[in-house]
This record gives structure tokens, sequence and C-alpha cells, in this order.
């Protein structure tokens, strides 16, 4: 029961928030709620056994029987490190907030606990349909956050981030449907379970677009790389996030993107092999335009929020790259860098709507000098650029040094064109921390009727977990890839004929049970 | 004492200075502050101290001191641990920049005493000795690259001290992004090596590295090495990448003696002396090194016989004396490049903390123009500053005579080496020999220049002891390493003791072994480099001296070349002009026009066409929250109905 309770206590936790009657008491309520979870989340690592590749702690019960549709979740090493990254940033995310969401409160954080149960339940469903209901219903508190909590041009950027999204959803949607009459056909009774999908042999035909399997292989990276999002369908992310308060584009950045890139690695390589080893050059080609690309645009950028945003963009084109080589080193590499962009993104973004909230700017133009008016705001911002450039000893850094070099290994060329994204990355954050931080005072810091105040006792216990997981993450690797091993070998293994099986719960059988036993 | 013990707080001791200044950065006072942070690196320095007799009562073959604290990645066949080796070649290297780093640190806490922030001063100056231990110590290329980026980024903070100064912040941020050039050039190499050879382990590395010479440019050995050597022109500021370097002088002026002339510039030569078998195995890059090393420092030496400001004219002189290191390594004579990189230390360290003794005196004032005559006012710094400059000339019995010489005998007589090497060292000498000599008749002889207001003064003891110790090791720091044509004449014949110390870990060029030069011929070319350093310092004696208004005459009698040559060849206004302003044009262009009328004009009219015509759009733009979370929810409803009823 223990997932179950993990994704849907944030909707019992939204109603008790929505139907509590003192205002004043709703963001301790709401903090403390994000707490629990936060620490339920860590009993899984108890109950989760590192060395086997199999799928575990499942519970699994039929839903609608005619189509096959279950209600199923489980975890596995790929699943696991996302669902820790999504209750981490719950509480941080909530005390980052706590002065700058001022209307709607209990509106908000309901919204925020719905939320959380949609992203927690795409990483954990692993019934097709049952997924789709959460990567849907991830949409509706998102659109809620920035529509009324965003800013001016709040309902262009929510339409814009509405017509991408669907677009792809629906596509993907049409795909899964098929992918069940595809195992009617091929089993005998229609299923959605992503475990029966894995069984399922797809044609495939090198050299055309038009064969089976490279037709649902696109109708699902389609929907896929708008999440993540892959150049050119990065658009709607800048101007979503420039919108977004601050909670809105720490969420967006911190977990929405790594919905993306996650399904890539769930759904696509081990569904859809041939096709992914086929057109992997394409996403190469992409992942590394974007990388470069979204380095070139965030350098001009003259809004700070932006400039992250694109930035995002770049270090996704990383995690896509990645992904797209089928080896130890990239794979490893891109799920460490989705848990190092949440956390050093989501950071940035929450340093940057502390600064908002004093000056009511993102202008870099405007700002300058500021290092010694905010010292540990500077100190903080510090930190997390230099994870953001991938220092060593920071979590960037072993993301990023592992991608390449499976990119490398696997294509030389792509890799030394992505290496540039390492001095185009120092060469845009560190133009932008000189011209806010550094050099005399700007308009905006000079100010003498608007003093600026450094960071207070609330806004240092925000970054302060954020900052250690930089350090953590970067210095003792090991500890949190060892949880993601065996699942990731089996997957780099076994990618031409991927199966999942299902270990027996309580169990610490090595020998895991066949799917049908469990049932 | 257990050497894991003695290792762990080599490492640890300057990180904890760094944490106790840092998070107590605003109250800790000069001395106070100093004094950890000074403490912190003494301690390394006797660790560093320690070890080393550990090793020297070793066997000669067993001197290796390794310990592995954690296993820090291992992904599939990468294992990188956190591993620490002292072995001869770490263990010069540590005792320089501990040593040396004590006292600097300790001419700091006087020459920083009036500053605000001397806490973070001195943090960032412990985290540099830090990071700076973890590159010569690390076992792999990973661990060293760790450190490689960790200098990086402190010389960035400390280029950047004074960051309300745009100017001295832009000098920090340039001197990180072009390190990041080589940075990656770096990773690329690791990838290729890690790829061909398995292991990134340097001792692995040069045990499998291959036996016979590769003679492709494209063979793993080259293609690698080449990489990690641009790696190296980066940190170590050597063409193309060299323009980070002179800027870095912004920082305050002991940070230039210990970052950039004592240790982090050196650290580029260190790693090709680590990997000293791979590099052999790539006689291709071994020629680029030797060709960019030499023509380094004859290019840096003729700017700095242009320069005017006391502190680029060591930064030049620092980046042409790197481009003798890489020319000694470039010809295989691996021990050269590790003796001159020591001795370097001592005299350009010694030069560098004695140029703060002047710009400290004269309040400020860099420019020589404005000096002239502070021998009388400035005793110590004189004499010590007299030491320093006849160690970099090359006379001998000083310092740089012994390790140059060796170079430029090597560059000649190496089966890797070439005559026109050794005639471009000479031509550097004799180039440095000027600038150095006009240095110092600039600021401390002929007559006084300084404005009426400035009071020169002797510094303080604080800041005359480390000068005084490094002027002594100027003196004698060569002795270590005299050849045997000198020892030979010499009573007691000194033996060779760097030479012996190294020999187990390097690998010479192919018949170097049986290749020596008789020894007139070593004479002759030695007679030669001392006479023409010694003739060209005279003549500079002659021009700033005793006719200062010939130098303005031979400036303007050269004209454009003269203008051309003190502009710094406009490299900086080339690299603008054709590299950094064309990108920012083209991101702009990327962004306005690809971004925003191309992408998102193709997905508004996708969006009209999708949703039946603008007119929907609008009916849809009401900014009713709920109505778009039912359109949502009916088009789910919609589809699975659709499916259910089928």
């Amino acid at each position: 029961m223990l997932l179950s309770t993990i994704v849907f206590l944030p909707v019992v936790f939204a109603l008790v928030i929505a139907l509590w009657p003192r205002e004043n008491s709703l963001r301790h309520l709401a903090l403390g709620f994000s707490l629990i979870e936060f620490i339920l989340s860590l009993k899984i690592f108890q109950q989760f056994d590192p060395s086997s590749s199999s799928l575990q702690l499942v519970e699994k019960h039929m839903w609608i029987e005619r189509f096959g549709i279950q209600y199923f979740f489980g975890i596995d090493g790929i699943s696991l490190w996302l669902v820790i990254l999504t209750t981490f940033l719950t509480p941080i995310i909530i005390l980052a907030s706590w002065n700058s969401i001022d209307k709607r409160v209990k509106g908000f954080h309901a919204a925020l606990f719905l939320l959380q149960t949609a992203m927690l339940g795409t990483f954990l469903a692993f019934d097709a349909i049952f997924f789709y209901v959460f990567w849907e219903l991830s949409l509706i508190p998102m659109y809620f956050m920035v529509g009324i909590w965003g800013g001016t041009r709040r309902i262009y950027a929510t339409v814009k981030f509405f017509i991408f999204t669907m677009v792809g959803s629906v596509l993907m949607l049409i795909a899964m449907i098929y992918m069940m009459y595809l195992t009617q056909e091929a089993l005998g009774t229609m299923s959605a379970s992503l475990l029966d999908f894995y069984r399922l042999k797809i044609p495939f035909v090198g050299g055309t677009l038009l064969s089976l399997q490279s037709l649902l292989f696109f109708a699902f990276a389609l929907a896929f790389a708008i999440k993540v999002p892959i150049f050119p369908l990065h658009t709607w992310l800048p101007d979503a996030h420039v919108e977004a308060p601050t909670p809105g584009s720490v969420i967006l950045a911190g977990v929405m993107l790594k919905m993306g890139t996650y399904c890539f690695l769930r759904w696509i390589i081990p569904l859809f092999p041939e096709a992914a080893e086929y057109w992997a050059w394409l996403f190469l080609l992409l992942g590394v335009i974007g990388i470069v690309y979204g380095a070139l645009v965030a350098m001009v950028q003259p809004d700070v929020k932006k400039l992250v945003a694109y930035s995002s963009v770049s270090h996704m084109g990383y995690i896509i790259i990645g992904l797209f080589v089928f080896n130890s080193y990239g794979i490893t590499g891109g799920l460490y860098q989705m848990l190092n962009h949440g956390i050093s993104t989501g950071a940035l973004f929450i340093l940057i709507g502390m600064i908002y909230e004093r000056t009511h700017s993102r202008e870099i133009a405007r700002y300058g000098g500021l290092a010694s008016v905010l010292p540990i705001f500077t100190i903080f911002f510090f930190i997390v650029t230099m994870s953001s450039i991938a220092v060593p000893l920071t979590n960037g850094f072993i993301g990023e040094f592992l991608i390449l070099m499976g990119v490398f290994e696997k294509n030389p060329w792509f890799a030394a064109v992505a290496v540039t994204g390492v001095i185009l990355g120092a060469a845009y954050m560190l133009w932008m921390f000189m011209r806010v931080f550094f050099g005399p005072k700007g308009e905006l810091v000079s100010d003498e009727h608007h003093p600026l105040h450094d960071l207070n006792a609330r806004e240092i216990g925000v970054m302060i977990p954020l900052v250690v997981m930089i350090f953590w993450m970067g210095i003792f690797p090991n500890q949190f890839l060892d949880w993601s091993k065996a699942s990731v070998d089996h997957l780099v293994k076994n990618r031409s004929s991927y199966n999942l099986t299902i270990k027996a719960s309580g169990s610490h059988d090595p020998q895991a049970l066949p799917e049908e036993a469990a049932q | 004492m257990n050497h894991s013990l003695l290792m762990a707080i080599l490492l640890l001791s300057p990180f904890v200075g760094f944490l106790i200044n840092g998070l107590r950065w605003r109250k800790n006072g000069p001395n106070l502050a100093g004094g950890i942070a000074t403490v912190a690196i003494f301690i390394s320095f006797i660790c560093s101290v320690l070890l080393f007799v550990d090793l020297v009562s070793m066997p000669q073959e067993a001197r290796r001191i390794a310990v592995t604290f954690f296993e820090w990645i291992a992904v599939d066949r990468l294992k990188i641990g956190a591993g620490f080796v002292v072995d001869p070649i770490s263990a010069i290297m540590i005792l320089v920049i501990t040593g040396v780093g004590t006292l600097i640190h300790l001419f700091s806490v006087s020459y920083m005493h009036h500053d605000k922030g001397v806490a973070k001063y001195f943090a960032y100056l412990n985290l540099f000795v830090f990071n700076m231990l973890i590159l010569v110590l690390g076992d792999s290329l990973v661990t060293m690259f760790v450190g490689w980026e960790g200098v990086g980024l402190c010389s960035y903070l400390l280029i950047g001290f004074w960051f309300t100064d745009r100017e001295k912040a832009a000098a920090g941020m340039k001197a990180f992004i072009t390190n990041r050039i080589g940075d990656a050039a770096f990773l690329l190499g690791m990838f290729v090596l890690f790829m061909t050879f398995g292991t990134l382990n340097l001792h692995e590395l040069n045990e499998l590295a291959p036996t016979v010479a590769e003679g492709s440019w494209l063979g793993a050995a080259t293609l690698g090495t080449l990489l990690l050597f641009i790696g190296a022109t980066g940190k170590s500021a050597q063409i193309p990448l060299y323009v980070w370097l002179p800027d870095a002088m912004a920082g305050p002026t002991p940070v230039s003696a210990l970052i950039h002339a004592a240790t982090m510039v050196t650290a580029g030569v260190y790693m090709i002396v680590r990997l000293n078998a791979m590099f052999i195995a790539a006689p291709n890059t071994m020629m680029v090194i030797a060709v960019i090393g030499a023509a380094t420092a004859v290019f840096a030496a003729t700017i700095g016989m242009t320069q005017w400001d006391i502190k680029k004219v060591l930064a030049y002189s620092t980046v042409s004396q790197l481009g003798y290191m890489f020319l000694a390594a470039g010809v295989g004579a691996f021990g050269a490049a590790m003796f001159h990189l020591m001795t370097h230390a001592f005299f350009k360290a010694l030069m560098f903390l004695g140029s703060g003794s002047v710009i400290h005196a004269m309040h400020e004032e860099q420019d020589i123009r404005k000096m002239g005559a502070l021998k009388k006012y400035m005793p110590i710094t004189h004499f010590t500053f007299f030491l320093g400059w006849l160690a970099i000339i090359g006379m001998p019995p000083f310092a740089g005579f012994f390790s140059k010489d060796l170079i430029l005998e090597k560059a000649f007589a190496s089966p890797l080496g070439h005559p026109l090497l050794w005639a471009a060292g000479v031509l550097g000498a004799v180039m440095t020999a000027f600038y150095m000599t006009r240095l110092m008749a600039l600021t401390f002889w002929g007559k006084s220049r300084v404005p009426k207001e400035v009071h020169p003064h002797e510094s303080p003891w604080l800041m005359t002891i480390p000068l005084i110790v490094l002027g002594f090791l100027s003196v004698v720091g060569g002795w270590i390493g005299i050849p045997h044509v000198i020892s030979a004449i010499l009573p007691g014949h000194p033996a060779n003791i760097l030479g012996d110390w190294l020999a187990p870990m390097l690998k010479v060029p192919l018949s170097d072994a049986h290749h020596h030069l008789d020894a007139a011929t070593e004479w002759t070319l030695m007679g030669i480099s001392v006479v023409l350093a010694a003739i060209s310092a005279a003549v500079a004696y002659q021009f700033y001296v005793r006719s200062p208004e010939t130098p303005d005459k031979i400036a303007k009698a050269l004209g454009p070349v003269y203008q051309l040559v003190s502009k710094k060849y406009l490299i900086d206004e080339l690299y603008f002009g054709a590299v950094i302003n064309p990108l920012i044009r083209l991101s702009k262009n990327l962004w306005h026009h690809v971004d925003v009328n191309f992408i998102d004009k193709i997905t508004y009219v996708l969006g009209d066409l999708v949703r039946g015509g603008g007119s929907l759009v609008r009916t849809l733009q009401t900014g009713n929250m709920q109505l778009y979370a039912m359109y949502v929810g009916l088009g789910l409803v919609a589809i699975l109905s659709f499916v259910l009823m089928r």
C-alpha cells in the first residue's frame, strides 16, 4: 500500500486544506503535510531492494476489465529518485512561496498537492491509461498556477502551453490505444499494462517513417519531446517560466520537464528499440542543437528568468543525448542529470523569486553590485551557479561528465559539439552573474527608498537543503547511483528485448516472480 | 605516522581553514583570519615534509605512497576513486605549493591588513591551496580535473576579489571562460584515452602507453595528449589561450604570486610530466608542445619589453617562462621542465611579492614610469628583487641559470629537439634579460620620478621575511640540479640531486640515455646564452639608467611595429572582433528570427488550424481557468468514451 499512499495522500491533504477554516495557519499546515509526505516517501528505501532490477512494491488491481486497464503502481531504480525529487522539492516550494503567494492561498496549496499526486502518479503508474490520467491531470493544476498566480501575460503563456502539450498528448493517447489492440492480437486479451506492452514485437522497417514501430515511436516521442522540451518544440517553455509564479517555475523545471525525459527512458527506448536505435541520430542531433542553441539564446536574454529558462533547454539537451546513446554512461548520466537539473534549476528559480520579491524586476541591466548589498544571497546564488555549470564536486559535474563520456563512446563528433556547451554554459551564467552581482551598484540596488535586505532565516532554510544536495550528490554520487544501477544495467543489456518482472512484495527472494504469478 | 592520516591532514587542513574563515567572514579580523589561514597551510607543509622524508627513506623504485579514501564514481568500466598519490613528482609539487604558499599567506597578512574582505580573501586562498593539492595529488585524470577546475574557480574569485570594479570582475570572468575552453578539450582528451586504454588512472595510463612511438596524428595517444595539451594551454596561459593571464593581474598581488606565477599556472606542465610516458609515445604532440612553448616564450617576451605596469611586465614574463617549461616538456626533458617549474616558483613568487611591496609603498601605484630610485627607500625589497632578477636572467650561480640552461641544452641536443628551438630559447633569454633589467632600472635605479605626494617606505617585516626566504631560495634553489660539466670541476663533485630523484618516474626520449653532448659543446651553448643575456642586460641598463631618452627614440623609429607590440598585437581585439561579437550577434539573431519569428509563428498557425480558425481561439482565451480545466476533462472523457463505445 505504500505507493498508493504516497500517490494519493496529497489528494487528502488538498481536501483538508480546501476545507480548513483558518487562513492564517494554512501555510504551516501545508508545510507539515508536505514534510509528512516526504518522510513517507523515504520509507521506500526501507522496502526497496537495490540489487533487483524488477518492478518493486507493486500494487495491481483490475480497473476496467474489458479493456485490460489496471490500477497499477510499481517502482524501480529508474523512477525511484524522481519520486524522491518530487517529494523533496514540495516542502521547499511551500517554504519558498511563504510570502510571494498572497492571494487565494488555500487554492494555491490545494493545487500544489493535486499536482504532486499527478506527478508521483506519472512516475509510478505502469498501466498506459492509468498513466495517461496522471499525465494529463498534471496539466490542470499547472494551468491554475500560471493562470491565477502568474505574471501579466499569463493567459498568453497558458494558451501556448495548452496548444503545445495537448497536441502531443492526443497523439500519445491514440498510440496507446492502438497498442492495446496490439496486445489483444498478440496475447489474446486486451491489456494496457506497460509490462505487456514491453512483450510486443512491433514490426519495424528501416528507412521509412511509415513502418508501424516508427509511427508509434514518433507519436509517443512527440508528446514527450514537447514536455522535455526538445528543440524546436521548446518555445512554450520560456514564456511559461516567465509568467509562472516562482513555485510554478520550480515545479515546471524541477519535475515536470523530467516527466518527459523519464518517459523517454520508461516508454520509448524499451518499447521501440529498433526505431529508437534507427532514429537515434535525429535525437542526438536535436539534443546537440538544443545544447548549443539554448546556451546561445540564453546568453543574450535581458530577463534573468528567461535566461534560466533557455539554460534549461540547453541542459535538457544533455539529458536527451545521454539517453539516446543507450550505454551505461549516457543513461546513468542522463538519469543523474534529471535530478541535478531539478535541484540546481529549481534553486535558481527560487533565488530569482527571492530577489524579485524585493525589487519586482528581473531585468539584468537594472541590477549590478548586488554582491556588496546581499552577501548571503550572493553566496547561495554562486554555489547554485557552480552546480549549473557543472564544476566538479557539485552534482552537475557527475551528470555532465557521464553523459559526454557516453556520447563520446557512441559518436565522438556529437560529443565534440556537445562539449561546447561546457564553455557556453560558463559564459552565459558567469556573464549574467557579473552583470547582476558585480560592478557598481545598479539602479535597483542603489535605490535609497527601497533598501534591500539580505536573506532571512526562512529563506536560508529554503536554500540549505538544496545546497546540501548539490554537494552530497557531487561528492558521493555512488550513494545515489547504487540504487539505480541494477535497473539501468538491465535496460542497457536487454534493450532490444526488454522485459520487466514483478518482484513479489515483502519477499527478499532474488528470484523475481513472473507477472502472471503475482496476479 | 600513518600515511592515510597524514594525507588526510595535508588535504583537509586548508579546507578547514577555508571553512573557518568562510563561515566567519564578517567577524574574523585580519590577524585572526590571516593567522588561521597561514597555520592551515603550514600544517600542510609539515605533512608534506613528513611524507617527503618517508619517500626518501624508501628504496628508489618503491617511492610511491598511495591512499584511496572512497570510491567516487563507479559506472560500468569507469571506476574513479578519491585516490591520492605522493611520488617523486608530486612530492616536489606539494613542497613548493605549501612552502611557497605559507610564505605568501604570511605576506598577505600584512598586505591585506586594511581590506574589508580580509577573511573572505584568506578563505579563498585556503580553498585554492586545497584544490591545488587535489590537482597534484590526484591519482587519475578525473581527480586531477577536480582540482584543475577548482583552482580555476578560486582564481576567478580572487581575480575578481574587488568585484565592485567591473573591469576586475570581467577579468575574473575572462579567466574562467578562457580556461573552460581548455577544459572542454581536456574532457575530450580524457574520453579518447579512456575509450582506448580503459582507464583514467595516471599510473596505469603510463604503464599502458604505447611503447612504439605513434606516427599518425589520429592515434589515440597523439589525439588524447594533444587534447590534454589544449587544456594545458588554457590553464598555463600558452598561445592561443594565454590572454587571460595578463588581465588576471587585477587580483591582489599576493594572489598573482601564488596562483598566477608559482602554482596554478604550472598545472599544465605538471600534467604533462605526470603523463610523460603517454606523451613520449606521441612525437607529433611533443613537437606541437615544443613549438608552442618556444613561440610563447618569445612572443610574450616581446610584449613584456613594452609594458609600463609593473605587474603586467611580470605577467608576460610568466607567460614567457611557462613557454620555456613547455619547450622542455616538448623535447622530452621532463626533468628540466620540473626543475624550471620549481626555480621559477621561487624567483617569480619573489618578484611578484616584491612588486606587491613596491605597490604597497607607492600607495597602489603600478606604473613604473612613476617610480625610479626606490632602492634607497626600500633596501630589502630592492636587494631581494635584485636576487630574483639575477635568477630570471640566468646568471650563474643563481637558480634560474641552472634550470634554463638545462632546457636550452635539451632543446638543442634531445632527439626531439632542434637547433631552431634552441635559438628561440636563446632569443627569449636575451629579451628576458632586457625587459627584466628595464623593470629593475625603472623601478629601483636611476632618477626618481615618484610624485611628490607619495612617500615610499620599506614594508613591514611580515612582508620582508617572505621576500628574504624566497630570495635565498632564488640563489640556492638551482644547486640541486647542477649539470655534470660543472660539477666535474667543482670540489666534491656535487650530484644532480633533482635529476636522480626524478629519474625513476620519467621516460626519456628514445636513445637519449646514450645521447650526451661532449663537454666542449655544452660549455659553448652555456656560454652563448649567458654572454648574450649579460650583453642584453647591459644594453637595457644603458638605455634606462644612463640615457633614458634612447628607448623613446627607438620606439619612435620602430613606429607601427612598436605600437603593435605595445598594444599586445591586438590579440584581444582580434578575439572580440572575430569570435565573441559575431557569436553574440548570432545569438540575438537566433533568438529573434528563429524562436520568436519562426517557430512561434508556425505554432500559432498550426494552433489556429487545429482549432478551426482564430475565432475559436478568442473564445478559448477567456482567462477562465475552470473553463480550461473543463476542456481538458471533456477531451479526456470524449476520447475515452469513443474507445469504450467501440
